[in-house]
């Protein structure tokens, strides 16, 4: 009968004891009983107890201490007080101090039956509740931030200090670093975790649409609103909302996005109620958003008011370390999601996955492993299943010296410019004299024409 | 293993309404059921204070008298009954014991101003005494709606009852009995 519902009968009356035991056996519950505190604090000890019912009068230490000293124990103990005596005093003080409710002797059974109906359903819910909530944060934590290079490890220590705070967060990385991630890892960790986090995506909707999308709409707000429409700072409410590629928002959206943000209220289009909202804001560029503040493209004090604390995610190529580990974790996933027996990658395979610079960051890994995935063999990766840039000479950095890598990333400027010398030493930010003094040193030539 | 039931009457109900009684509960649980003069003490159970009987008390009385019989033996009172912490109960037995006791008070219509309605309070007494005889052979308290084991704190419960433990509980009783 273990697995029952357990309840621990305190009383120093022994007939109370008995009678109250022999009832709830009868109805399947584990029942012990105790005739003191001393006795039940032993017994709570051993092992969790569901309900507890404490007598108020005890010789010794009475019912109160008691649940004060349970409450240290088991802060989730729910306890009923049973007594002869009730006060009104001694009530208000069970209950203000935590106690699940409080009943006079003799009590009616069919009330008893209730009231521990009622507290086991209350405690299961909240059982229930902390395994959900533990859930969602074993979810939350298998994320797919991989990485344990050093850059990585300061990202994830700038997650943490800025996940404990309520501060607006702007994460900058280029396209692909994991941006959107890194705003989801915040909120996982935040107070907001219960609430949702509304991701929009701000440079893939045209002006209009764009504010439609976060402020709603009224029923007629303009053509083809047939019905009203909340949008997403509402659905935002109590949690996170992440303004992604924030540097594409129009002048117009820009003003009514800062007035939100400084205000916490706003209007749907075409409404005129007021509608209060409380969320955090977290939003990602890869734009330099000073130089779009100094041509006046973006609004100073949107910029001011978004910039508070910057997340910087480093583009994969200045985290070489971690390309093996993110590699390796794309192909268990894909492995997973296609059930298909691939589980590594060939050393070849890998070496030539490291190598690469990937432009298009962690993105651009993930796509090149679900390729090699698709046409791959089992059980291994190999380099022949890799896309085609991967191979390409002008992508893939040569292993060894400084020198080389140099020699190697000049000769693809050059080519990429058609041996353009004046635009070449512009983007490798030289000057032309140093860029000839460079081709001379690693004897580079101009392919001849034809 | 008990080979009989044992009703001990200590109640105002006529033979004919006792002989309904044994002969439906013989037949639940497919045992010899007989009725006899029950030999208690009331007195000895009455609180003044309450103006109850303590049912326990009478359970007690029960065991001490008729300790050399192996046969399940529960006594039906037309007394008030109580176990101390609670305002009353409709029976008290030992769970896997060999007695019980059941008041007939609260299953009557006119306790609770009702027209009176003796066939229906011959019902009601039926499942009270099943019921309470379920414990004795160790069945628990059960979440079926109709079967008799479950729990009952009000009379109108009772009557939604069947006379019968639902098949999980039956199962169980079969068990329970051949196991004793």
């Amino acid at each position: 009968m273990n697995s029952n519902p357990s309840i621990l009968v305190v009383d120093d009356e022994q007939v109370v004891r008995d009678s109250l035991s022999k009832w709830f056996r009868e109805d399947g519950y584990h029942v012990s009983a105790a005739g003191s505190a001393a006795e039940a604090l032993q017994q709570l000890q051993g092992r969790k107890w569901d309900i507890l019912l404490l007598d108020i009068k005890m010789p010794g230490m009475d019912g109160m201490e008691l649940q004060q000293r349970i409450k240290e124990i088991d802060s989730t103990a729910t306890i009923i007080f049973i007594t002869a005596h009730a006060t009104v005093d001694t009530a208000v003080k069970a209950l203000k101090e935590g106690a699940f409710d409080y009943v006079t002797k003799p009590i009616d059974p069919d009330y008893l039956s209730h009231l521990v109906t009622n507290a086991l359903k209350q405690r299961n819910l909240f059982n229930e509740n902390l395994k959900l909530k533990e859930q969602i944060s074993e979810f939350s934590r298998a994320d797919e931030i991989v990485g344990e290079s050093s850059q990585m490890q300061k990202v994830y220590d700038l997650i943490q200090t800025v996940s404990k705070t309520d501060t607006t967060v702007m994460i900058r990385g280029e396209s692909g670093t994991g941006k959107e991630l890194i705003a989801r890892a915040i909120h996982s960790n935040s107070a907001r975790r219960y609430f949702p986090i509304v991701a929009v995506n701000c440079g893939a909707l045209p002006e209009g649409i764009l504010e439609s999308e976060l402020f709603g709409h009224e029923r007629g707000a303009f053509t083809g609103a047939q019905y009203r429409r909340k949008g997403k700072l509402e659905l935002a409410d109590g949690g996170t909302l992440f303004l992604d590629e924030v540097g594409n928002i129009d002048m117009k959206t820009q003003m009514d996005l800062l007035r939100v943000i400084e205000t916490k209220q706003f209007a749907r289009v075409g409404g005129n109620e007021i509608i209060r909202v409380d969320f955090r804001v977290i939003c990602a560029t890869n734009k330099d958003l000073e130089k779009a503040v100094s041509e006046g493209s973006f609004r100073e004090d949107l910029y001011y008011r978004l910039n508070v604390f910057t997340v910087f995610i480093p583009p994969l190529r200045e985290r070489k370390g971690d390309i093996p580990q993110l590699a390796n974790y794309f192909v268990q996933k894909y492995s997973r999601a296609m059930g298909k027996a691939i589980t590594a990658i060939s050393p070849e395979a890998m070496d030539t996955i490291v190598r690469y610079n990937w432009p298009g960051n962690v993105r651009e890994l993930e796509n090149a492993i679900e390729r090699a995935m698709v046409v791959g063999r089992p059980p291994i990766i190999k380099p022949e299943d890799l896309p085609y840039q991967l191979t390409e000479k002008n992508h893939v950095l040569p292993a060894g010296s400084l020198a080389a890598i140099e020699k190697a990333h000049i000769v693809s400027i050059l080519e990429q410019n058609r041996w353009n010398i004046s635009r070449s030493a512009e983007i490798l930010q030289i000057d032309r004299v140093t860029l000839y003094n460079k081709i001379e040193k690693y004897g580079l030539k101009k392919p001849s024409a034809g | 293993m008990a080979s009989a039931i044992n009703i001990l009457n200590a109640s105002k109900l006529e033979d004919e309404r006792l002989g309904e009684l044994s002969q439906v509960v013989g037949q639940v649980f497919g045992l010899r059921t007989y009725v006899t003069p029950a030999l208690l003490n009331l007195d000895r159970a009455f609180d003044a204070s309450r103006g109850q009987y303590n049912s326990t008390a009478l359970l007690v009385q029960l065991l001490n008298q008729y300790g050399q019989s192996d046969d399940k033996r529960i006594a039906v009172v037309a007394v008030d009954l109580f176990i101390p912490v609670l305002t009353f109960v409709f029976g008290e037995a030992q769970l896997k014991g060999p007695a019980a006791v059941v008041s007939t008070v609260r299953l009557s219509n006119p306790f609770y101003g009702l027209p009176r309605d003796e066939d229906l309070s011959l019902r009601r007494l039926e499942k009270e005494v099943v019921h309470e005889l379920g414990h004795t052979f160790g069945l628990y308290h059960c979440h079926q709606f109709e079967c008799v084991m479950r729990s009952s704190t009000y009379v109108e419960e009772l009557d939604l009852k069947r006379l019968s433990p639902c098949p999980d509980c039956n199962g169980q009783l079969k068990g329970l009995m051949l196991n004793k």
